[in-house]
């Protein structure tokens, strides 16, 4: 029963380790520097697009960086987690309580938070790679509703059942000598802040993933036994990711706060971490840009849905049915198989 | 303390613990022999909540409406079990556990709406049968009749459980399914029908506990996801796939609650938390479990 039903791939599934790009063999195409144009494209919102667009966009980011630093987990290093909401709650309240409370500037709360992330995925962390599979996911699960738990609870600190409402922006007069940016507002501005601040975040998880030591978490993932058999330390390395991946979910939720203008125990209730997963299943788990993907795809519907009917989560629910049975790969996997076959059609 | 005092946390505890063990073991039994987290199983247990509701409406004339009420829940969840098993469930054996998860967690969202869709957002309630309405003084403390009937009604469930399970032949068959599916498919047993029963089995008991629970509790929308977060402790704790270890369980969940609020006050939802952190590291499988 067991055996067949462990997570290990096979390198005929997933030929390539980690990332994987759509149409990696199409020249032209991989020629465009698409990260550039969304970059860009992403920067210039508040200039063509309405305060609703650039609100749109910023929710799809921050979920973006959220969902791609549970995939760091989930895709590279074969771990599933289902409290991964936790480190995004850490981030959300030790930045909110830093900037609110203490009236601390963002450049101290915004790295705060992702230490105050990393320091509990160390010790959660710890724990939790010594289970395998499900009992991992239970641990995990156990964690985020610890941190829920006090969040809900402790009423002088995280301002229990009220939250923690209206946390400040960051003090940001220094656009104020930048062309173009010097009129805009400062929902405008901290919307510029997070994108550059998100982006700086996905470059880094990029490089990890692709650097050497992303390289052992796919291996990792595909084999856990062979990595160990070849002198890998599993735990260790499933830790290390484990911490890098809180790191970037509490730099998530710091943003989430600000943005949101507050930071509420909700934030943590062990369904987010569930909705982070259908993001990154949804983009695609094989690929970097799937969860961004996953994430666009998500907030978009979700909009688009709630202004016909209140029933979003009986279509969510739909959603990820079709998904689990019919396109299990994601929205990239399901383009990526397209592609493939267009040019063997092509070829022949 | 007065011990009057004491005694009478102790029976909210096990009040509590009664409730639970009737959800949980449900739980247990599908983890047990599919080794999957039934997040679903929480919306199962509002569905019969909110079916003993209707069913209250409908046979409330005859005088024993509550109880037709609770079976007729029961019943119809434990119908719609069947059914997603056989539908759907069964094709995501042997796929990643991720893809089960995800599976029951679509449910959870998609019969959340379905009973917000059919019975509105407002508190329903259901008024305690007559046979059980009144208390008695024990030791000093005041104990509704209600509670001491779910205090028979969870140990009778676990004794019967543990007799079908270890004193029959379908026992037998679910605990070989336990231990070894294709060994079991491979000596001629109809593996798929017992997996189709303890679903059934499974559902049917979360249908009941939400029956039950009407009348000390009101019908809200939103139970299903506090509920099964409350089972799962109660799983984790016990033993996964263990029916006394479920029960014990859910006694140490009751009795950590109910004192843990005279120890830390405002602290006993972190205390019960922490202890199933606790347990998951020292001892995974549970206190009663045994290790996969």
């Amino acid at each position: 029963m067991t055996t067949e039903t462990t997570a290990t791939r096979t390198a005929a599934e997933t030929p390539a380790p980690g990332v994987r790009v759509i149409g990696s063999g199409a020249s032209l195409w991989s020629r465009v520097p698409w990260t550039l144009i969304i970059f860009v494209f992403a920067c210039a919102v508040p200039w063509i697009g309405s305060r609703y667009n650039a609100f749109l966009a910023e929710q799809i980011a921050i979920d973006a960086l959220f969902a791609v630093s549970l995939n760091l987990l989930l895709g590279t290093t074969g771990l599933v987690s289902f409290g991964h909401v936790a480190y995004f709650g850490v981030g959300a309240y030790v930045c909110g309580i830093l900037m609110k409370t203490y009236s601390l500037p963002f450049v101290i709360a915004f790295p705060a938070a992702g230490l105050g992330a990393a320091a509990f995925a160390l010790v959660s962390g710890y724990f939790c790679v010594r289970l395998i599979k499900l009992y991992f996911a239970m641990l995990t699960l156990a964690f985020s509703q610890i941190i829920w738990a006090i969040a809900y609870k402790w009423n002088d600190v995280t301002g229990g059942d009220n939250g923690l409402p209206e946390i400040p922006f960051p003090n940001m007069d220094w656009m104020n000598s930048l062309p173009l940016v010097g009129d805009l507002k400062t929902a405008d501005r901290f919307y510029l802040l997070s994108i550059l601040l998100i982006a700086m975040s996905l470059a880094i998880v990029h490089r990890i993933i692709r650097s050497p030591f992303g390289r052992v978490l796919t291996t990792i993932r595909d084999n856990p036994e062979r990595a160990a058999f070849i002198g890998v330390n599993v735990r260790l390395y499933q830790l290390a990711a484990f911490v890098v991946a809180g790191t970037f979910a509490g730099f998530a939720g710091a943003l989430y706060g600000i943005f949101s203008r507050g930071v509420f125990a909700d934030y943590v209730f062990w369904s987010k971490s569930a909705e982070v997963l259908i993001m990154t299943i949804l983009g695609g788990m094989d690929y970097f840009w799937g969860p961004p993907v996953g994430a666009l795809a998500l907030v978009w519907l979700n909009q688009e849905i709630t202004d016909y009917t209140e029933y979003w989560p009986f279509v969510l629910g739909t959603i990820l049915l079709v998904l689990l049975f019919a396109f299990p790969g994601g929205i990239l996997g399901g383009l990526d198989a397209l592609w493939s076959r267009a040019r063997r059609v092509r070829r022949a | 303390m007065a011990p009057s005092f004491l005694f009478s946390q102790f029976m909210g505890g096990l009040t509590t613990a009664m409730f639970l063990f009737l959800i949980a073991s449900g739980l247990s039994l599908v983890f047990g022999i599919m080794r999957v987290i039934n997040f679903a199983h929480g919306s199962f247990y509002m569905l019969g909540a909110y079916l003993a509701w209707q069913g209250v409406q409908w046979f409330h004339p005859t005088g024993v409406g509550f109880w037709a009420a609770s079976l007729f829940a029961a019943v119809a969840v434990g119908v719609l079990g069947a059914v997603v098993e056989r539908l759907f469930f069964r094709s995501l054996y042997g796929r990643e556990e991720l893809y089960q998860l995800l599976f029951t967690y679509a449910l959870v969202l998609i019969l959340g709406d379905v009973a917000k869709f059919i019975w509105g957002t407002q508190q329903l309630s259901v008024s305690t049968p007559p046979v059980l309405v009144g208390s008695v003084q024990i030791f000093g403390s005041t104990q509704p009749f209600y509670n001491l009937f779910m205090m028979v009604i969870g140990p009778a469930i676990a004794l019967a459980g543990w007799l079908v399970l270890n004193r029959s032949g379908v026992g037998r068959l679910v605990r070989a399914a336990q231990m070894d599916r294709e060994m079991l498919d491979a000596l001629g047993a109809n593996v798929g029908t017992v997996y189709t029963g303890m679903f059934v089995v499974s559902s049917f008991l979360a249908g009941l506990s939400g029956a039950l629970v009407t009348p000390i509790q009101s019908i809200v929308p939103g139970m299903d996801v506090l509920i099964i977060v409350q089972a799962f402790i109660v799983v984790v704790i016990g033993g996964m796939g263990s029916l006394w270890g479920t029960f014990w369980g859910s006694v140490i969940y009751g009795e950590v609650l109910s004192f843990g609020i005279l120890i830390f006050p405002g602290f006993s939802l972190f205390s019960v938390f922490a202890l199933m952190a606790v347990i998951l590291i020292v001892r995974p499988w549970g206190l009663f479990g045994r290790p996969l």
